[in-house]
């Protein structure tokens, strides 16, 4: 130690990044929104910004709504009856529960990864062609299998399956399902892309080619993901927000919130403190 | 260095546990398990063997009372064909020749084989021998063949019912004279003419190509089959799609409220309601309402589609449940709207199990009865039903006409005709099994 | 931080991690306050004892050492466990390098025995006694996690620093006065710097601990007051020269 160990101020140098961030638009975001399962209220005002390019992890115990959460981001939830949402929910400035947005479209633009791989009973090449067919994105074959190529590849998965593309989707590995599961939602080019748990029903490898995966989409992509692994929320996140009994207690950089976070509920998780 | 408390000592009532397991009062409780279960498969097994022993007996009667009815006894006789008796107007038509023409022909052609017999009792018991309806054999074979017109030929002719039985060993030959339908006199011809090896047994094709009729010799299912065939068709048409459309509405699309449960409900009731009160509609609604043709598949089609409805649609239900919401989610995540969802992807893969409850709910209106004789399917047509509007019956019914027959030749047309009807059954319910099987899935 | 680790296991680990911290600062106090004691007394029997036990802070830094990487690698603590993990590491550090300064000055001052003694010496009792009230504070501060006290012992750097850069100034004068004193005087000088470096060690373990409980480096500089780098010989025996 030296005489000249002028300490900065404690702000750290994420602050300075973040706040030229707030001056642009964030490309979702969240304004008190409450869902109630009938009358129970299983997500209590929760107001979250989604930043473009970004991957937000949401993490929380088991049952703190961060799926349910999830779930209001592409109104998965208006399949469920009993289940209602209160609140705003913006996307680029549009309310997605406006009753004129159409809700097959705002699928198309956010797209969704589900926590167990579940490609269509169907060859490799119709799992992908699928949306695109349904939201009129190509006519030709010749366009379709550009799309299927270009998807592949962004998954990763092109080297593997190319000379097999008609055999059914079901016959490949959980990591390659998931996969094709993550390229058939980026053949519809949506703008964001949610990730429930990606990653629980597959092993180490696996899971590191999709967060590999995950951080080469970042570049096209907005991501949001909820995992119950901390380590991977840690590796994966540029920000991370921790649910706990249907709040939203804290959300900020990934590295402040997993060395020193502000909220003693979410100190309280990471350490392995809960319950 | 780390110390790890102790827990507390719980005054434990097990005692140690290798001991426990091992002692010989667990022993005793080990040998009264296996006990238990050998006795619970001596159960399992005595019970199965009850009910295979019942319907291996079961299907031993039919088929014992109905293989006869695929063989016929056949008089050789010699006929002359004489045109200018057959065809005076000299037609050249051989369908326009009366039958009757030919049965005496065939008459002629027996005394001759007993020219002792003179009496005019000896004659009519000779020509009892035959059958009334030999003529009509002779003349399909000369439809068929129209060079034998004016050739002397040897053609087996059917016989008579009592004779056909006597063959096969169905009347006895020494029970009192009274109980039989044949004198002895009759006896003793036949007995002569096996000596001169003019009886022979054949297949008899009747039984499949002919329409019913009031002698058993030329009674046939086949205009049973066609009736009942054309009213699966009217069945298949109606339910199918009625029972798919309503199990997708009600399992995909139904608000889940106090009205939908009623109607599901409803709909389990309808499959337990009686067949017979399924008959009595057709006859109130369909046949003095609507004023629809009486005895024909049409009615009767509609009527068993009713029936069957409600069983598609609880196997159409339970198909589509069996399809993992994770291929919902995953095309609703894609921006499927709930038709396409269920269209492009729940109902295909649901097909193999609608297919298959489909089948087996036919295989049962198959079989069904008491509505059919409700709305008069039971007409006696002669020949087969060109139309799903013309009078017609269908193959349960027919067995049950059969039943109702006094001439023994009936008995085992019966039987025969159960058989067929069994092996429709088996047939349908064996494909339904093996398409589920072949289109059994593993998520 | 009032609940405890679900998995009693970790918890029993990082507890261990800090027992050890503890026991080491002990140790280091006892040194340099045995370490002054053998100088101010010339007991060189103490001084080899010292000097001999050492080893013995070598060898809990090694095993504090050890066990941080365990548990880094074995819990991937989170968030305050980190931090906690993280401090232990440094403090060691700071605690063994304070040990060896106080063997150092153990050693030192059996050559000083055999020396006349000094004027300059006499400061060295103050500053030692300045060096344990600040370790001992620091370690206290440490095992009740108290910042205040921290940042107070924190301050006391610059009073530590000033008694160095005074005897600094005594030991110039005293040496260019009597040239036989040099050997003496050089040896307090050093034994000095060492004094003062446990004082900079201290402050350390006292940043650490406010980055342990607060997650913020602390705000605002050392204070710091040692002027010697900028001490030239005095002239002729007036005592001190001009300094800027």
């Amino acid at each position: 130690m030296t005489a000249n160990d002028t300490l900065t101020v404690s702000a750290s140098p994420m602050n300075a990044a973040a706040m030229t961030d707030a001056a642009v638009k964030p490309k979702m975001s969240a304004r008190d929104v409450k869902v109630f399962y009938g009358t129970k209220e299983a997500l209590h005002g929760v107001s979250v910004d989604i930043r473009r390019n970004e991957v937000l992890a949401l993490i929380g115990p088991s049952g703190c709504g961060k799926s349910t959460f999830l779930r209001t981001l592409n109104r998965m939830n208006d399949t469920i009856d009993i289940c209602r949402v209160q609140g705003q929910i913006l996307l680029d400035d549009q309310d997605i529960y406006d009753p004129r947005l159409d809700v097959v479209q705002l699928r198309a633009r956010v797209g969704m990864v589900f926590q167990k791989p579940n490609p269509f009973p169907k060859s490799i090449w119709d799992n992908i062609t699928y949306g695109p067919k349904l939201h009129g994105l190509a006519t030709r074959k010749d366009e379709f299998d550009h799309i299927v190529e270009v998807s592949l590849k962004r998954a990763g998965l092109w080297n593997e399956v190319k000379d097999r593309l008609l055999e059914p989707g079901t016959g490949l590995s959980g990591g390659q399902q998931q996969r094709l599961c993550i390229a058939r939602a980026i053949a519809v080019s949506p703008e964001v892309i949610l990730m429930d748990e990606p990653c629980s029903a597959l092993d180490p490898i696996a899971t590191a080619h999709i967060e590999e995966l995950i951080d080469e989409l970042r570049e096209n992509f907005t991501i949001v993901i909820v995992t119950h692994n901390m380590q991977q929320a840690a590796r994966v996140s540029q920000r991370t927000a921790f649910f706990h009994l249907g709040d939203l207690v804290e959300v900020g950089d990934t590295e402040e919130i997993f060395t020193n976070p502000r909220d003693e509920r979410t100190q309280g998780y990471i350490t392995g403190r809960y319950g | 260095m780390t110390d790890f408390a102790q827990p507390a000592q719980v005054a434990s009532p097990q005692p140690d546990a290798i001991s426990f397991h091992t002692s010989t009062a667990a022993e005793v409780r080990l040998k009264r398990r296996y006990a238990a279960e050998r006795r619970f498969k001596m159960y399992g097994v005595v019970a199965i063997s009850i009910a295979v022993a019942m319907l291996a007996w079961l299907l031993w009667t039919i088929l014992h009372n109905g293989a006869g009815a695929f063989v016929r006894t056949e008089l050789r006789l010699e006929l002359t064909l004489d045109q200018a008796r057959l065809d005076p107007q000299g037609t050249g038509n051989p369908a326009a020749i009366d039958k009757g023409l030919y049965q005496e022909l065939v008459q002629e052609a027996v005394y001759k084989l007993f020219p002792e017999a003179t009496s005019r009792s000896d004659r009519k018991a000779l020509r009892e021998m035959v059958s009334p309806v030999a003529g009509v054999f002779v003349a399909a074979q000369v439809i068929d063949d129209p060079s034998l017109l004016g050739r002397t030929v040897e053609l087996g002719v059917p016989t008579s019912d009592a004779i056909n039985q006597f063959a096969k060993g169905n009347i006895d030959r020494d029970a009192p004279p009274e109980t039989r339908p044949l004198t002895d006199k009759q006896i003793g011809w036949y007995d002569q003419l096996v000596g001169q090896e003019r009886i022979s047994r054949t297949f008899n094709s009747t039984f499949f190509t002919g329409a019913d009729s009031n002698y058993p010799e030329l009674a046939g299912i086949w205009g049973a089959l066609v009736g009942s065939l054309y009213t699966m068709l009217v069945t298949l048409v109606l339910a199918l799609p009625i029972g798919v459309a309503a199990a997708i509405y009600l399992e995909e699309f139904a608000p889940k409220n106090r009205f939908t449960e009623l109607i599901e409900v409803n709909i389990n009731n309808l499959a337990a309601v009686p067949s017979i009160v399924f008959g009595l509609l057709g006859l109130a609604v369909f046949l003095n309402f609507f004023g629809m043709p009486r005895s024909a598949p049409l009615v009767g089609g509609i009527v068993l589609a009713l029936l069957v409805v409600s069983t598609i649609i609880i196997a159409a239900r339970a198909a589509l449940k069996a399809v993992p919401p994770s291929i919902r989610e995953a095309a609703l995540g894609m921006g499927a709207s709930k038709l396409q969802t269920v269209m492009h992807h729940v109902l295909p893969l649901a097909m193999p199990g609608i297919m298959t409850g489909t089948i087996i709910a036919m295989a049962h209106a198959l079989g069904e009865t008491a509505p059919l004789l409700m709305i008069g399917m039971n007409a006696f047509v002669t020949e087969a039903p060109t139309g799903i509007l013309d009078s017609s019956a269908a193959l349960p019914v027919q067995v049950y006409i059969w039943a109702d027959k006094p001439e023994r030749g009936f008995a085992e047309l019966t039987s025969a005709a159960i058989m067929v009807l069994l092996v429709f059954l088996v047939l349908m319910n064996g494909t339904a099994i093996w398409l589920r099987r072949k289109f059994e899935r593993r998520w | 931080m009032a609940a405890e680790h679900t998995v009693k296991a970790f918890e029993q680990e990082l507890r261990r991690l800090t027992n050890r911290i503890s026991q080491m600062g002990g140790y280091a106090e006892a040194q340099i306050a045995d370490a002054v004691q053998a100088l101010v007394r010339r007991d060189t029997a103490l001084a080899e004892r010292i000097v001999q036990a050492d080893a013995r802070l070598d060898g809990y830094e090694r095993e504090v050492e050890h066990d941080a990487v365990r548990v880094l690698a074995l819990r991937q603590p989170m968030g305050s466990d980190l931090r906690e993990v993280l401090a232990a590491l440094k403090i060691s550090a700071d605690l063994e390098r304070s040990g060896d300064y106080a063997a150092n000055i153990a050693k030192r001052s059996v050559a000083l025995a055999k020396l006349p003694a000094v004027a300059p010496a006499a400061a060295i009792p103050r500053m030692g006694s300045l060096v344990r009230d600040m370790l001992r504070d620091v370690l206290d501060a440490y095992v009740d996690r108290d910042v205040e006290k921290a940042v107070t012992a924190w301050r006391r750097d610059a009073e530590l620093d000033g008694l160095y850069t005074d005897l600094f100034r005594e030991a110039l004068a005293h040496m260019a006065a009597d040239t036989d004193s040099i050997a003496a005087c050089t040896h307090l000088l050093f034994i000095a710097k060492n004094l003062e470096r446990v004082g900079d060690h201290a402050t350390n373990i006292a940043e650490t601990i406010h980055f342990l409980v607060r997650g913020q480096p602390i705000s605002g500089t050392r204070p710091k007051d040692d002027r010697t780098c900028f001490e030239t010989m005095p002239h002729a025996a007036s005592g001190r020269a001009a300094t800027p």
